[in-house]
């Protein structure tokens, strides 16, 4: 049995959620490419989405093509070893995090290779597989150009499609001139800005790796549980490489990206796409079912992963998040993770779906703040292409943590008693009648020009930005009570 | 038709002339509108900040306080998607089965402000003249929550002279979310920021909202300003009389 300490998924020693954001918040720049970065390809998103007449059907479609596969989970990936096997491939299974890493490592030593390239691949960012691999010699090389960049940079995503999106394209010119001479071709004299010019740069980075590399490591989006076949979507072709030219295949993928058949791959192909990145039709779709004699891989491994996965399927509310297809539609919408950006969540899995994914896989008392860090407004659950409904998640998951705490301490928190006398007052008209009174006379005494402005104690950070209105002399029960209920008695 | 306003413990504490205003649109429409005393609370603090058992006997209260009444009406849209779609969860998960039954048939029977206007009512001109220019925010919970639509738009649109101006990026959310707006305070103050930007641009002179709570975020941070933009419910708007004004 893993406990969520071999999962990976967080960064350990992150602060909380609202620590993290307020130093996220400070840095303007950041809020100025977040702004203008998800604001292009929310509208990309909606322009492509309201293309199709049958989008709302398309969503419900892949909802419950998710909810059936996820019902007969262990139906289907025991055909999915089945066909894999059948097809010249070798499926492992991993537990956690830990044994995944061990399996992914192994096999590649069993090669005698000490460099391997990488696909970008959220299952093998969620179980740190890169720093494994370098603990054991053995380099990996992301050749994604935004996993590039952060690979560079020592950095961390802070997006599931665009990790790099808190760079800026100045920032990534420096970087690439600056690092990209300790291995592969470093960047030319003089590289300039402009998107053009930092993608060649990159591409004559890499070619070298792509070239050489005996062994690649990838994630997949789906596989198809009847003929096991493994897919994977890609943008820039770098994918495509990896696949196809090195001899050693190893896939890393979590075991709620199993679909039963190709018609159920088919409604998925058209929802990712326009819902990532914005576009009709990615441009590499690679599909490859195990081996094929002198063409590809000669060796193809699948490591199916668990890591808090069935742990999530046993939660009737919140197995909805492993529909999620990875898409980040609810990051591009979300109007806090476009002010904070990716890295305050602490986890691989930023955004709306993180705070509802990596609480359930590492537990809700190792990630307590993140479902608290949304207002429930509800875009990502308009945005999500398999209908997520993140809110009631989210709800659901702050009800854990609150029961958590419950079990955990001796004496209650501060917000608890408070929870706990509001409870009292409101549910019962006499008490909420008095509390009215006091609240009017406390809040005119407190009262400056006709409004209350800065608070103490936990109010002090919602009365730094906001004046607080007086309250009425009166509340409407008295001018009811007053005015209207003649018929009615006096309590 | 018995028609009970539901008018929430926030409104009734902080903003009592959002009630007298709803009563007054009901009234000048030819309904009776009671406001049973025993009222209080529909538990959404509660709910969304993950107390619910807490929670369950404002469920339970609720139920029993509007039992009987054709239609319960209440000027919050968070508070009424609130009533809609989690009391019946709540009771499920951890009342009895008469609890249930309760909810069951309350629920169908409440009715945000707007919807009852225009859906129950079928009213869109209730006779309101008001004089300035204003814009509407639809709020979370009215725009993706309980789907409003057009609604606040048709009625606004026949009050009289009245001025209606768009308003910038109007369906993000404020950065209020109840307890959020305490415990994220300062992501809350960046969303903030960009919403009183938005209303300011706009023009406006009133900012009009199906939900108080909204407004009072937005009316605090135009405070701050020393704005002299005007935050109201959208009932009060809908109450001033024909030649009346403010």
């Amino acid at each position: 049995m893993s406990t969520p300490g071999d999962r990976g998924v967080v960064w350990l020693g992150s602060p909380s959620f609202p620590d993290a954001a307020r130093e996220a918040l400070k840095d303007t720049q950041l809020r100025a490419n977040l702004a203008r970065a998800t604001s292009t390809i929310r509208d990309k998103r909606l322009a492509v989405a309201s293309e199709l007449d049958d989008w709302e059907e398309l969503r419900t479609s892949a909802a419950a093509i998710k909810r059936r596969t996820a019902r007969h989970l262990d139906h289907y990936l025991v055909q999915l070893e089945e066909s894999v096997t059948a097809a010249g491939g070798t499926v492992h299974w991993a537990s956690d995090a830990a044994e995944a890493n061990r399996i992914v490592t192994d096999l590649v030593r069993a090669t005698g290779e000490r460099e391997v390239v990488k696909i970008k691949s959220m299952a093998t960012q969620e179980i740190g597989l890169n720093e494994h691999l370098a603990d054991a010699g053995i380099t990996a090389y992301e050749t994604d150009l935004a996993e590039l960049i952060v690979q560079l940079g020592d950095d961390r995503p802070s997006h599931i499609l665009v990790p790099a999106i808190h760079k800026n394209r100045t920032e990534i010119r420096d970087l690439f001139a600056a690092e990209m001479g300790h291995w592969g071709e470093p960047a030319p004299d003089g590289l300039g800005d402009e998107p053009a010019e930092l993608a060649e740069a990159a591409r004559r980075h890499l070619r070298q790796k792509f070239l050489t590399a005996k062994v690649a490591v990838s994630g997949a989006n789906f596989a198809v549980a009847d003929s096991g076949t493994v897919v994977v979507v890609e943008s820039e072709g770098n994918g495509r490489m990896c696949l196809t030219l090195p001899q050693t295949l190893i896939t890393v993928m979590g075991i709620e990206k199993v679909v039963p058949t190709w018609s159920d791959l088919e409604v998925f192909l058209q929802l990712l796409p326009r819902s990532s990145t914005g576009e009709r039709m990615n441009p590499y779709t690679s599909t490859w079912t195990g081996t094929t004699d002198g063409d590809g891989p000669s060796a193809f491994h699948l490591v199916l992963l668990d890591n808090g996965r069935t742990d999530t399927l046993a939660d009737t509310v919140g197995r909805q998040a492993l529909a999620c297809i990875r898409c980040s539609a609810c990051l591009n919408v979300c109007p806090v993770f476009e002010r904070t950006g990716g890295h305050a969540y602490g986890s691989v899995y930023p955004g709306p779906i993180g705070a509802v994914l990596t609480p359930q896989l590492v537990g809700v008392e190792n990630a307590a703040s993140l479902p608290f860090a949304s207002t429930l407004c509800g875009a990502c659950y308009d945005a999500c292409p398999v209908k997520i409904d993140i809110p009631e998640v989210l709800a659901h998951l702050r009800a854990e943590v609150v029961e958590a705490e419950r079990a955990d301490r001796r004496a209650p928190t501060p917000e608890a008693l408070a929870m706990k006398a509001a409870a009292t007052v409101l549910d019962s008209p006499a008490l909420l009648g008095a509390a009215q009174k006091a609240a009017s006379l406390g809040g005119r005494a407190l009262a400056r020009r006709g409004r209350i402005g800065r608070l103490p104690g936990p109010l002090r950070g919602w009365s730094d930005t906001r004046d607080t209105p007086v309250p009425p002399a009166e509340s409407f029960r008295t001018w009811w009570r007053k005015n209207r209920s003649q018929n009615e008695g006096e309590r | 038709m018995r028609v009970a306003l539901f008018l929430t413990c926030f409104n009734d504490t902080m903003f009592p002339d959002t009630g007298r205003a709803v009563v007054t649109v009901l009234e000048r429409l030819g309904h009776t509108v009671d406001f049973p005393l025993e009222q209080t609370c529909c538990g959404q603090m509660h709910y969304n900040t993950g107390y619910r058992p807490e929670a369950v006997p404002l469920v339970d209260r609720f139920a029993r306080t509007f039992d009987g009444y054709d239609a319960v009406v209440t000027p919050s849209a968070s508070c009424a998607g609130m009533i809609r779609d989690q009391h019946p969860v709540l009771a499920r998960d951890h009342g009895s089965a008469a609890l249930q039954r309760q909810v069951a048939e309350v629920v169908p029977r409440v009715h945000e402000f707007t919807e009852f206007l225009v859906d129950v009512l079928d009213v869109t001109d209730v006779g309101a003249r008001f004089p300035h220019r204003v814009a509407y925010h639809p709020t979370c919970h009215s725009l993706r929550g309980l789907r409003l639509g057009d609604r606040p738009h048709r009625l606004l649109r026949a009050v009289k002279d009245i001025e209606l101006v768009d308003l910038p990026t109007a369906d993000a959310c404020c950065g209020f979310g109840g307890t959020f707006a305490v415990k994220n305070a300062e992501t809350s103050s960046a969303m903030l920021a960009d919403k009183t930007r938005g209303v300011l641009d706009s023009g406006a002179e009133v900012l009009c909202a199906a939900d108080n709570s909204c407004l009072m975020h937005i009316g605090g941070g135009l405070s701050r300003k020393d704005s002299t933009v005007r935050t109201m419910h959208l009932a009060e708007i809908l109450a001033q009389d024909e030649g009346a004004g403010r």
